[in-house]
């Protein structure tokens, strides 16, 4: 391979010194020019029929109340299934449904006039849980309560069992977790009125990840070109699939407005508002039975994955459908079924959360795994080990793992760096014998998984994703793509990867802000897909960058073009070195700005069959140990996690700072998940909608944290990379969950795992022994 | 009903005609707009809106106006004094402290609060006096980091033309 000028450095993030300054403008930064502000009047119910919206009480001659009537030519908001409302009608299925908009000249009149709206229900029994959606109860509207389903079948799992040595069953559950980035959701949108003052079209820019989403979902509502919507991103303060889906709604509400007004219109959520109205992750209730032989290996697993998704579809079928897919872990076993569903409640639609279903099933099969080895005997590692994947074997979908398998090896490293298994057993003989003198109790645990990078099956080669470079008039490569920066830092990855790609300097490769009047349509950032195959894009279209240029300098110097390489941001030849400006600049002055793009391949060779979902479930597995330590007060019974040590192969790594920073955040986002989230909720409504109330951890929960990051590249990735994003979130919980069994000996299947749950559980092992 | 308050914005002398009882969050953004300090909760919790009040870190959310008469207040852009980014700032961005940044300006403000006071601060230290400011994307340990390298008790990793970062390879 190249020399790597660029890549696998950590170098400054282009917006680094932007943001430690104030100086980035998030989209409440933006000037506001004037501009009108909508707001939301929302469903105080879970369930009910809409009798009338009186809006007679507004008595502001400058305020305008618009209802689902004046939604449209559609009212819905364009995503898997068109069954979400972009203002409800007739009914709503869920508190915070928005049932009509108010916008006016100032924020104030805006919030007032909303006051005034006088909304009449008949209010209906709504269905709250999985456990009463599971009861049968039809939801209240007669829609089929089922929202999606997905499953998967390899080898003869029914005669597994019946020969089965030992079957050990297990029930998990998970919550709602709350995205809680710091910037609250906000958009602001500009209507485009031609010369008659007729509305033609809009231009939104928000606080979002996915623009080509806003962007499809505003042509389908409009039912207007594509070149009536105009979307770009201002500088987004956090995401993690939460600014994914949503966006989409506050765009279409922030535009209709907009066309109403005939003004700009700007929709900013404050805090609460953003809490109870917008996506959570997809609480879970997973049911494992395993058939094990006496040494440990795996023979069978019968999977029921259930996962509650709200009032509508959203991004349900693809959250189910990587729940199912990760739901086995990563271990090897011949036979497995894994039955998924998706049911409907009366809550906020359940949406994109880094993970994106994963964190759920794993969390279940790694307590399953802790549950194997207790009716062994063996420590948590030692099951691990015996059965984690190695390349060649076959996954639940029938897939081969060829290449850059890691799970041993990330197993090993954790185990080695933390010293586990002496630790694990000494904390297990000292329970045994521990008399209670109100110190605290120390626990190790420690989890084993894997991420698929990327989109789930086909779903790469449906959207066939373009990405481009452009060598411009000032002798920049421009990188264009739709793929945003909410803070893992995409911009500065795409400059290494181009740099080194293309041949040239650092500083001779700018990224264009996301703007879909300027940037093809990359696919949305999700799916831990940006490095490897958006990055994988922009290396391929930079490499036809650098090539045309060879050729081009070759043929000024009348040579063969094989005797020109153009690296580090040199033109090299026999004869001497040329710098990358000098020939740029004549190949401007003759032919202009170059432009080279790149559209989606798959990997050679694979395939995947969506109707038996058999084949390669995604072109690469991200792998990730994690061995987090704890102390649990044996009279609060109150977690505290002293030290967490993460091991993650996520191929070769772009820029080790960052990446780091992505397992950091990523695995306190799921301890925290593991311990202290927990939306709670009456009669659907969140009683904890603040932060003051869910609590995310602070620097005084936070344990340190040692990073090792392994590096097994990848053939599908640029350089060898593999995605990073969503793999952090998947082990966090279960190990945590470990360790607090390892100090306590209560063994918690449901997260999280708060002193009351601890508690409860504590009580209900007393009362069995007694 | 507004009436004029006077006091000093980064050093500079400024008098504000707002009501009283305006939150200092608002007259910063919308009055001075100085952005730079961002709202995340409105509340006290996420400390995304930290300045400093004479010397010390508070939530501007929860100021009133009229508390500031005669105050002194440091906002992240008069952090840097006479520099153009101040050598945390610097530090902070090249360790991978700032992610997407949203909690940035508060942390830093509380950070340079810290540091005034514990000039070569213990995690434990760190952990009590910026615990008021959430950040949901690092999980913290690079904000750690940063103050470590900026005290000299930690070696750089971030360093642009420094390709090793040998620590963090397995």
């Amino acid at each position: 391979m190249d020399q790597l000028n660029a890549v696998g450095k950590s170098i400054l993030r282009p917006d680094g010194l932007a943001k430690v300054t104030g100086q980035a403008l998030y989209l409440d930064d933006l000037p506001e020019n004037g501009c009108f502000h909508g707001v939301t009047v929302r469903s105080p119910h879970a369930s009910a029929r809409i009798v009338s919206i009186d809006v007679s009480g507004i008595s502001d001659p400058d305020v305008k109340v618009l209802t689902a009537k004046d939604v449209g030519p559609r009212n819905s908001v364009h995503l898997i299934q068109d069954d979400w409302p972009v203002l409800a009608e007739g009914r709503v299925n869920h508190v915070a449904e928005a049932v009509a908009l108010v916008v006016a000249p100032t924020f104030a009149r805006a919030a007032a006039a909303a006051k005034a709206v006088r909304v009449e229900y008949e209010v209906q029994q709504p269905v709250l849980t999985l456990d009463d959606a599971l009861a049968g109860d039809p939801r209240a509207n007669g829609a089929l309560n089922v929202l999606s389903t997905c499953n998967i079948s390899r080898g003869d799992v029914d005669t597994a069992f019946a020969n089965a040595e030992l079957i050990v069953e297990g029930d998990y559950a998970t919550g709602h977790q709350e995205h809680a980035y710091i910037e609250p959701h906000g958009i602001i949108a500009t209507p485009m009125l031609d010369a008659a003052g007729v509305f033609v079209g809009v231009d939104v820019i928000g606080s979002l990840q996915c623009p080509y989403y806003v962007h499809k979902a505003l042509t389908y509502l409009f039912d207007l070109g594509d070149q009536a919507i105009r979307v770009r991103q201002a500088v987004t303060g956090g995401g993690f699939g939460g600014k994914e889906d949503y966006p989409d709604m506050i765009a279409a509400h922030a535009a209709i407005l907009a066309r109403a007004c005939g003004k700009t219109v700007k929709i900013l959520y404050e805090r609460q508002e953003d809490i109870v109205a917008t996506t959570k992750r997809h609480p879970s209730r997973i049911r494992h039975r395993s058939a094990v032989r006496r040494d440990g290996t795996l023979v069978a697993m019968d999977i029921e994955v259930l996962l509650d998704g709200g009032a509508y579809v959203t991004l349900s079928p693809v959250v189910l459908s990587r729940a199912v897919l990760h739901a086995a872990g990563a271990y090897s076993c011949p036979n497995v079924r894994i039955r998924g569903r998706v049911l409907a409640t009366n809550t906020a639609p359940n949406g994109a959360f880094r993970g994106f279903g994963a964190p759920q099933s794993l969390f279940a099969v790694e307590r399953q795994m802790d549950k194997i080895a207790r009716a062994l005997g063996v420590d948590p590692h030692a099951l691990r080990s015996r059965n984690a994947y190695q390349e060649g074997d076959l996954t639940p979908t029938g897939q081969v793992l060829r290449e850059s398998v890691s799970a041993v090896a990330v197993l090993e490293k954790a185990r080695a760096a933390t010293n586990f298994v002496e630790r694990y057993v000494a904390n297990e003989a000292a329970r045994a014998v521990r008399q209670d003198d109100g110190k605290p109790l120390p626990g190790i645990g420690l989890s084993l998984f894997w991420h698929g990078s990327g989109f789930t099956g086909n779903g790469e080669r449906r959207m066939m994703s373009k990405g481009a470079v452009r060598l411009r008039a000032d002798l920049k490569i421009e990188v264009l793509s739709s793929s945003t920066d909410f803070g893992q830092g995409t911009e500065g990855i795409f400059k290494q990867i181009v740099s080194d790609a293309a041949g040239v300097g650092l500083d001779d490769v700018v990224v264009h802000t996301p703007d879909t009047a300027a940037v093809p349509d990359s696919g949305p950032t999700v799916a831990s897909r940006t490095v490897m195959v958006v990055g994988g894009l922009l290396s391929r279209a930079g490499a036809k960058l650098r090539q045309a240029l060879c050729t081009f300098a070759a043929q000024q110097a009348n040579a063969a073009p094989a005797s020109v390489i153009l690296q580090g941001g040199f033109f090299v030849t026999d004869s001497g070195e040329t710098p990358f400006s000098d020939i740029a600049t004549l190949y401007l002055r003759i032919y202009g700005p170059l432009t080279c793009e790149a559209t989606f391949e798959p990997t050679p060779g694979s395939t995947f069959n969506e109707e038996t979902y058999e084949g390669d479930a995604y072109a690469a597995y991200g792998w990730g140990a994690n061995v987090v330590e704890v102390e649990v007060d044996p009279d609060t019974f109150v977690t505290r996690v002293t030290k967490l040590t993460t091991v993650s192969d996520v191929g070769h790594v772009i820029h080790p700072v960052l990446c780091a920073g992505q397992v950091e955040g990523g695995t306190l986002q799921a301890l925290a998940w593991g311990y202290l989230e927990e939306i709670k909720m009456k009669d659907g409504r969140y009683l904890n909608d603040r932060l003051q109330t869910y609590l995310i951890p602070t620097m005084a929960d936070t344990p340190d944290m040692e990073t090792i990051l392994l590096e097994n590249p990848t053939a599908s990735g640029p350089f060898g990379a593999k995605g990073v994003g969503e793999l952090p979130m998947d082990g966090g919980a279960p190990a945590l969950l470990q360790a607090i069994e390892n100090a306590t000996g209560i063994a918690l299947s449901a997260i999280p795992a708060t002193p009351e749950r601890i508690f409860e559980a504590a009580r209900a092992r007393a009362s069995k022994t007694a | 009903m507004s009436t004029p308050i006077k006091f000093t914005i980064n050093g500079k002398a400024t008098e504000v005609a707002a009501p009283p009882m305006a939150r200092l969050l608002d007259v910063l953004r919308r009055d001075l707009a100085l952005t730079g300090s961002k709202e995340g909760c409105g509340e006290g919790e996420c400390g995304a809106c930290t300045v400093l009040m004479n010397d010390e870190a508070v939530c501007s959310c929860l100021v009133p106006l009229f508390q500031c008469e005669g105050a002194s207040i440091t906002t992240i852009e008069g952090i840097a004094a006479d520099e153009k980014v101040s050598e945390l700032q610097r530090v902070f961005a090249t360790e991978g402290g700032a992610q997407c940044g949203a909690c940035t300006p508060g942390m830093i403000v509380t950070i340079r609060a810290l540091l005034d006071k514990h000039p070569q601060p213990t995690r434990t230290q760190v952990r009590e006096f910026v615990s008021g400011t959430l950040c949901r994307c690092t999980g913290y340990e690079r904000i750690f980091r940063a103050i470590e390298v900026l005290t000299g008790q930690r070696a750089a990793e971030g360093v642009s033309d420094n390709p090793s970062n040998g620590s963090l390879r397995g």
